[in-house]
């Protein structure tokens, strides 16, 4: 499998604070990489630098071959990266679909129309035509997930989708990501539902005050291990 | 004239008010900006057709046919230089930079065309009129005015609401950061909203020049009774503006017809008035808005 | 293992530095010094001078309202306009005494502010910005429709009469000049106790942010309020020098009384010299008087230049002339602030 997104030794600030502290990571075409941490980490920042709607203050963010650091958010999606934001951040006014359609504009081949979206998410059919503001919670996530598959992406960021939302409704979202994946998505999500992430990802990643602090596969990661890099125990000597 | 004549041509004269607030609407609905010099732009838009018919003799219809193409390359180029790095410097930075540039723009008019009066022949429709009665008449220039506002106001809203222009418009006034993770570039679409803002400020300038005199001191006026009508209609919606164009064309001339050194204070009167009245509405009471109440920790 | 024990505080909250305290002495001196003027200068000099005192207390205003209100007020010679007329109105018609005029003028102009604030506090931004000019156009077309002969309507009024029976030119000048002169030194020290008051530092975290201000109990309008009458007075009592200065006065169009001209050279002074600083006012009136004086005092390509200087300062230099150096050398040289002092 080849490397799509390589990011090295990245930095970014947020506000006064040093939000991402040098990280470095790879990821493959058709993985689901996943990087839980408590909140403050710098997950979202660090999803947000490689979308392109944060600047970094250091490092670099290759995408397929090309140095993106510095490309504005619109080329990104353009060169296949899409975010699905932290909150959804649907435009409330305009309906489900005029929010699918607005993301098409970029115009990248692929599968993903507004008929395919509504095939992956048979919930929004009936939504077509509503107002995104009236839209319940698991219904917006749906749409927001929708909108980025829209620009028919190579690789999806996804903060934090399960924010919000009842357990049974984070249920169905995971049914339509783990369709993505069978269906050769390259994912990178940031979840801060362990259990979530562990069963979803191919590797893991734990981030804390702005850095990785562990690394691995569900199978070598214990939940005791996570636990300690979520919250940054560190047993001293009884 | 009568008090229903008036009324008449205070509705038709919501049209030119309709027209001319279209530009300041659509900044303000898309980029939060009040753009101070939308009446100078209007009237810029006046003179450079203004010019065309003195030099190439040609009427005033056709001058539109460069002047509006110019307007919409005035407008892209005026957001790309100058209201862009506004927008990021801070809420106040646009106001005072607009602001500016309505001094200069005023200035530089003076200078090229002398504080003359001038006016441009709207030709033979000009004193066109549909007589009703004996006394009431319905002015056939102005009336096609206010059709040409309710087309561009309606072609707007159409391309809002069908194109992916419109799209991109409405998603980038509602969520500029958003808009770009799904790949609009705001920058480009903020600078199409300004072009137009201040193609359709040249149309309303143009036509608003052949329907009565101008000079170099209206822009301020203009930009005024623009934004009243936008005010009176509900900000950052068009056919709002229309409304508010309509209701403060009206006051104002029934205000003239009281007296007709009343025009313009009716209509600043009636623009305050519904100012305050929507304030006491929208705050749910006045005793909280007048700070009598400290907020509890 | 000892818990280890919190250091002793050392840090000391000061509000006068060496640098301040020898600056605000200078100034107290300079205005002492300035006081002298009738005797030391020429007329001519006076007569410039004069014009830089109203264009201090104009820019100082202006300041007050933008740059610690967060109000940018295109209006503001609404208040001009009805300080001097109605030092015209007391003194034509009432045969009030000019400069004791002058002085309930400010009074009036703070007193009309208090219902126009009623009306355009509630407003934002560029919304505040139209509003407080149309009160402005109100006014002005008011006046211009007022049959009182006194006013003179359209055609404007002046107050020669009431100042020609009671003084020479030489008595007013020198008279005009100390109003003027005492007018910006009250109005500055006014200035001076408000920001450093709690109401100071309430209008700084208005300023910041205003939800958060509210949240901690701020009274947001209050303070607003606050400096819109201060404005309103201090542009009134400006108003009524003017036209102790020019003599005659009209209410209509950009270069009259009410014209929207003065809100270009209070916003032109505020941007040169520094926006919400209490030193940049001063700096950009500076500035003007001295483009007035020595390149054009009026004319069309002179407005232009102003506007694309001001231009060029938002866009370019946002922070002024003293904003810049109060960020670069970290000085400020009268004491509104606080500063933290302490051992590392």
């Amino acid at each position: 499998m080849s490397v799509i997104l390589s990011v090295d030794g990245l930095a970014a600030r947020h506000g006064l604070l040093q939000a991402v502290r040098d990280v470095s990571l790879e990821v493959a075409e058709g993985e689901t990489v996943a990087i839980v941490g408590a909140n403050g980490a710098g997950k979202t920042t660090l999803l947000r630098s490689i979308a392109g709607a944060h600047r970094p203050s250091g490092g670099r963010i290759v995408f397929d071959g090309e140095d993106v650091t510095r490309l504005p958010a619109h080329r990104r999606v353009k060169r296949g990266i899409a975010l699905v934001p932290e909150g959804r951040r649907l435009f409330p006014e305009l309906t489900v679909e005029e929010n699918l359609r607005v993301a098409a504009g970029v115009r990248r081949p692929g599968r993903w129309d507004v008929d395919a979206v509504l095939e992956a998410f048979p919930l929004l059919r009936p939504l077509r035509h509503k107002r995104a503001a009236s839209l319940s919670g698991g219904e917006q996530q749906a749409t927001a997930i929708g909108r980025a598959l829209m620009s028919n992406p190579r690789l999806l960021l996804l903060d934090e989708v399960s924010l919000g939302l009842a357990p049974v409704v984070v249920d169905g979202v995971y049914r339509s990501l783990a369709g993505l994946i069978e269906g050769g998505a390259t994912i990178l999500l940031v979840e801060q539902d362990l259990s979530r992430a562990l069963g979803v990802a191919d590797r893991v990643v734990c981030m804390l005050e702005g850095r990785f602090v562990l690394e691995g596969t569900p199978a070598e990661l214990t939940r005791e291990r996570v636990m300690e890099a979520y919250f940054g125990f560190r047993r001293s000597a009884a | 004239m009568t008090w229903v004549n008036s009324v008449i041509h205070g509705i038709l004269l919501g049209g030119v008010y309709a027209l001319l607030a279209t530009g300041l609407s659509l900044m303000f609905g898309v980029m939060r900006i009040i753009n101070l010099a939308h009446g100078s732009l209007a009237l810029l838009g006046a003179y450079m057709a203004f010019l065309l018919v003195e030099h190439a003799h040609i009427s005033a219809y056709l001058a539109l046919v460069p002047v509006l193409p110019g307007a919409l390359v005035v407008g892209y180029l005026l957001q790309r230089t100058m209201l862009e790095r506004s927008l990021r410097a801070g809420v106040l930075v646009p106001l005072l930079t607009t602001f500016g540039l309505l001094i200069v723009i005023g200035n530089l008019l003076q200078e090229f065309f002398s504080p003359d009066v001038h006016s441009l022949n709207p030709g033979s429709i000009g004193p066109a009129a549909w007589r009703i009665t004996s006394r009431l008449s319905i002015p056939a220039f102005d009336a096609l005015i206010l059709g040409i506002a309710i087309l561009v106001l309606g072609i707007l809203q159409l391309v809002l609401t069908r194109t992916q222009i419109g799209r991109e418009l409405r998603a980038t006034a509602a969520d500029p950061d958003a808009a770009e993770l799904v790949g609009v570039d705001s920058r480009a679409v903020y600078a199409r909203a300004t072009a137009i803002a201040v193609a359709t400020a040249a149309l309303a300038g143009v036509f608003f020049a052949m329907r009565s005199t101008f000079d170099p001191t209206a822009g301020p006026t203009q930009l005024i009774y623009a934004f009243e009508a936008v005010v009176i209609g509900g900000m950052g919606s068009l056919w709002g503006t229309l409304a508010g164009g309509i209701v403060l064309g009206v006051s104002q001339t029934v205000g003239a017809q009281i007296n007709p050194q009343y025009f313009a204070l009716a209509g600043h009167v009636v623009f305050l008035a519904v100012l305050v009245a929507r304030t006491i509405l929208e705050s749910g009471g006045l005793r909280v808005r007048l700070g009598l109440r400290r907020v509890a920790t | 293992m000892t818990a280890v024990a919190a250091p002793a505080p050392t840090a000391r909250v000061e509000r006068w530095t060496w640098l301040s305290g020898g600056f605000t002495a200078a100034l107290a001196g300079l205005i002492g010094l300035l006081a002298f003027g009738p005797v030391l200068w020429s007329q001519n000099a006076l007569n410039n001078l004069i014009q830089l005192y109203f264009l201090v207390v104009l820019a100082v205003m202006w300041n007050a309202l933008a740059g610690y209100g967060g109000l940018v007020s295109v209006g503001q010679q609404a208040f001009i306009g009805i300080g001097a007329y109605a030092v015209v109105f007391l003194s034509l018609q009432h045969s009030l005494e000019p400069y004791l005029a002058m002085l309930i003028a400010t009074l009036i102009g703070a007193a009309v502010s208090i219902p126009v604030a009623a009306v355009v506090l509630w407003l934002r931004g560029g919304a505040f910005a139209i509003g407080t000019w149309v009160v402005a156009e109100a006014f002005a077309i008011l006046v211009s429709l007022d049959p009182n002969p006194a006013i003179g309507g359209g055609t404007g009024t002046s107050a020669l009469i009431p100042f020609n029976t009671r003084y020479t030119p030489t008595q007013r000048l020198n008279y005009t000049y100390w109003a003027s002169l005492g007018t910006a030194a009250v109005l500055l020290a006014i200035l001076f106790v408000l920001l450093r008051s709690r109401l100071g530092a309430s209008l700084q975290a208005i300023r910041d942010d205003e939800g958060a201000a509210a949240s901690v109990g701020v009274r947001v309008l209050l303070g607003k309020g606050v400096l819109f009458v201060l404005a309103g007075g201090g542009c009134a009592a400006a108003g009524a020098l003017i036209l102790a200065w020019q003599l005659s006065i009209q209410p209509l169009g950009p270069d009259s009384i009410f014209g929207v001209n003065w809100s270009a050279k209070m916003i032109f002074m505020v941007l040169v010299g520094g926006l919400g600083t209490f030193e940049g006012p001063i700096i950009g009136a500076i500035v003007l008087y001295l483009l007035q004086t020595y390149v054009s005092s009026s004319g069309v390509w002179y407005f232009v230049m102003l506007g694309g200087i001001a231009i060029g300062f938002a866009l370019l230099l946002p922070r002024g002339i003293w904003g810049t150096i109060q960020e670069r050398f970290n000085v400020q040289l009268l004491p509104v602030g606080y500063r933290l002092r302490g051992r590392s």
